[in-house]
């Protein structure tokens, strides 16, 4: 494995040294001369697997919303059409829940940035070492207890007579609100840390510079910390909006009757047994991740991640 | 910049505050799964052990979670395979594509989970023409598990350089037995981080699971999803949680243990 990080075509034709081992092993020998070679075994496995499973299955995704099921046999008909989206683009539920949809994850990520960002202030530059090793812990523990626990822990704190009734706050009941909330909480951690990895990369003499030259803490807040913290606020505002994008398992806990985008790809996948149109509706969060990473792109802040 | 103490409080109560709301809920799971109360209203009036009991002799928790170890340790052992070997490839070769296959190995995980989701049951069922069954999701999940091993494995090829692999290689030995005697003992604990993380996210994985799963086969989660809207099983759904709560708390505990052996080895 000599020479690999910048294979030259020089040293690739440089006969392998002349030594006792490699001469009594022909295969190794050939894989030690031949980068290319080497390359095209490491690359094969995972590269045929996430062709033929992951890009397949998403070309697959598109092309299959351009179908349509027969309303008869209920056999897809492989004839191109563009009525699933035309259905999409008229039809006034689909619209209300897409915008419900966004709106919810907006919403999610706008909380959990707002709460991450003092947070993470606190652990990387105000608690002791000793504390902020502890903190870590404190933030990551709950990252690995499993969803459906957290959203079921949810659901009874705010069921009719649970903790949210009792401490006398009042429960939201199951809704949106509810629906905020557990995604809030879920996805809490996820923001936090890339918040945090970016504070902790801000060396604190940068700080008492700024504040050696007369800069108000607020100011110093403004100027120098919250630029420096951008890569890492997209980074967990991506996370945090893309998950809820895709989760449609919470509200159907927590969400009383209402739906989102992802229990309607689910119900036309399966119970309504018709696939096309499924596909088609998961195309709007496709667009949707697009247009929010194309936007987030535009500031530059995507090329520091 | 100095922080006024009142600022440093403020953030300490913010911190400590939220902390606190972060295990709330998860403490009444806990507290609940004692609450004789079948319809869980708080406070717990009594105290029981009977849900306990139902649980360990609930033979479909106890399928379900063997059926998810099983599904978590193929698809782990899939993408340790795959992810390693990507790992390889793009840190340490230069080649025309290489941002493209990045970014193929994140996309499983960054596109929205019901994307994920309905392309494979779309690919499955629709173009391949097959059944879902168990495989479906283990081959589901191994596609996102990937990237936890990619990541884990490129970030500890990064740090390790080549210096070690070359001087091997140019003490004579040959590009399989450089592997095994260098390079893999040196990828240890990025490989059991990594697994780790890959076998956690198939273990907790339901959105895609939902998609992929065929009629008989339950995972935990898909499990809980059934039962936890029953009356008489959400108790029994209560003490499955307790039990993964307290399962979730030993890969902190090992992930605190693996860096402190990295920071000793510094």
């Amino acid at each position: 494995m000599s020479h690999v990080a910048d294979p030259s075509p020089v040293l690739d034709k440089a006969p392998a040294p002349a030594l006792r081992g490699p001469a009594a092993r022909p295969v190794s020998r050939l894989l030690h001369r031949r980068v290319w070679l080497r390359l095209t075994l490491l690359l094969s496995a995972p590269l045929a697997w996430m062709i033929l499973v992951y890009v397949v299955a998403l070309a697959a995704l598109l092309i299959t919303s351009l179908w349509s099921v027969d309303s008869l046999s209920s056999e897809i008909d492989r004839t191109w059409t563009l009525d699933n989206f035309r259905t999409l683009w008229e039809s006034d539920v689909y619209r209300r829940v897409t915008i419900r949809t966004v709106s919810v994850a907006l919403a999610v990520t706008v909380i959990d940035v707002a709460i991450a960002l003092p947070i993470a202030f606190y652990m990387a530059k105000v608690a002791s070492p000793r504390a902020r090793r502890m903190l870590v812990v404190a933030v990551l523990t709950p990252l690995w207890a499993s969803y459906l626990v957290k959203v079921f822990a949810w659901r009874i704190v705010l069921s009719e007579g649970g903790l949210a009734d009792w401490s006398g706050i009042g429960s939201p009941g199951y809704g949106l609100t509810a629906v905020i909330i557990t995604q809030s909480y879920i996805w809490l951690p996820y923001v936090i840390l890339p918040i945090f990895a970016a504070l902790e990369r801000v060396p604190d003499s940068l700080l008492e510079a700024a504040g050696d030259l007369g800069a108000p803490s607020p100011m110093v807040l403004r100027s120098i910390v919250l630029p420096l913290l951008v890569p890492g606020i997209v980074a967990g505002a991506i996370f945090s909006f893309s998950l809820t994008l895709g989760d449609y398992i919470t509200v159907n806990i927590v969400g009383g009757a209402n739906q989102m985008l992802g229990n309607l790809v689910f119900v036309n996948a399966g119970a309504a047994n018709n696939l096309p149109l499924a596909a088609a509706i998961a195309m709007i969060p496709i667009v949707v991740m697009l247009v929010m990473l194309t936007a987030i792109r535009r500031t530059g802040a995507l090329e520091n991640i | 910049m100095t922080l006024s103490t009142t600022a440093k409080r403020l953030l300490a109560a913010v911190t400590f505050g939220v902390l606190a709301l972060i295990y709330l809920p998860l403490l009444v799971v806990v507290a609940n799964s004692v609450n004789s109360n079948e319809s869980m209203t708080w406070p717990p009036d009594h105290l029981t052990f009977e849900w306990w009991q139902r649980a360990w002799h609930s033979a479909g928790a106890r399928d379900a979670l063997l059926t998810s170890l099983e599904v978590g340790a193929v698809a782990t052992g899939i993408a340790l395979v795959l992810g390693t070997l990507l790992a390889m490839a793009l840190q340490r070769y230069s080649f025309f594509g290489k941002n493209t296959v990045n970014l193929l190995v994140i996309l499983p995980i960054a596109l929205p989970g019901v994307v994920t989701g309905i392309a494979l049951n779309n690919g499955f069922r629709g173009i391949l023409g097959i059944d879902l069954t168990l495989w479906t999701i283990v081959i589901a999940h191994a596609t996102f598990c990937i990237v936890t091993v990619f990541n884990n494995v490129q970030a500890r090829l990064r740090r390790m350089g080549t210096s070690l692999e070359e001087a091997s290689a140019d003490l004579g030995a040959g590009v399989f037995t450089t592997f095994r005697l260098v390079t893999l003992p040196q990828l240890r604990s990025a490989l059991l981080a990594g697994g780790m993380l890959a076998f956690a996210l198939s273990f907790d994985e339901i959105i895609v699971t939902t998609f992929t799963a065929g009629d008989g086969a339950t995972t935990l989660p898909i499990w809980i999803l059934n039962n936890m809207f029953r009356p008489n099983q959400a108790p029994v759904v209560n003490v499955v949680a307790v039990v993964l709560i307290v399962f979730s708390i030993i890969p902190v505990w090992l992930a605190q243990r693996l860096s402190s052996d990295v920071d000793a080895v510094r």
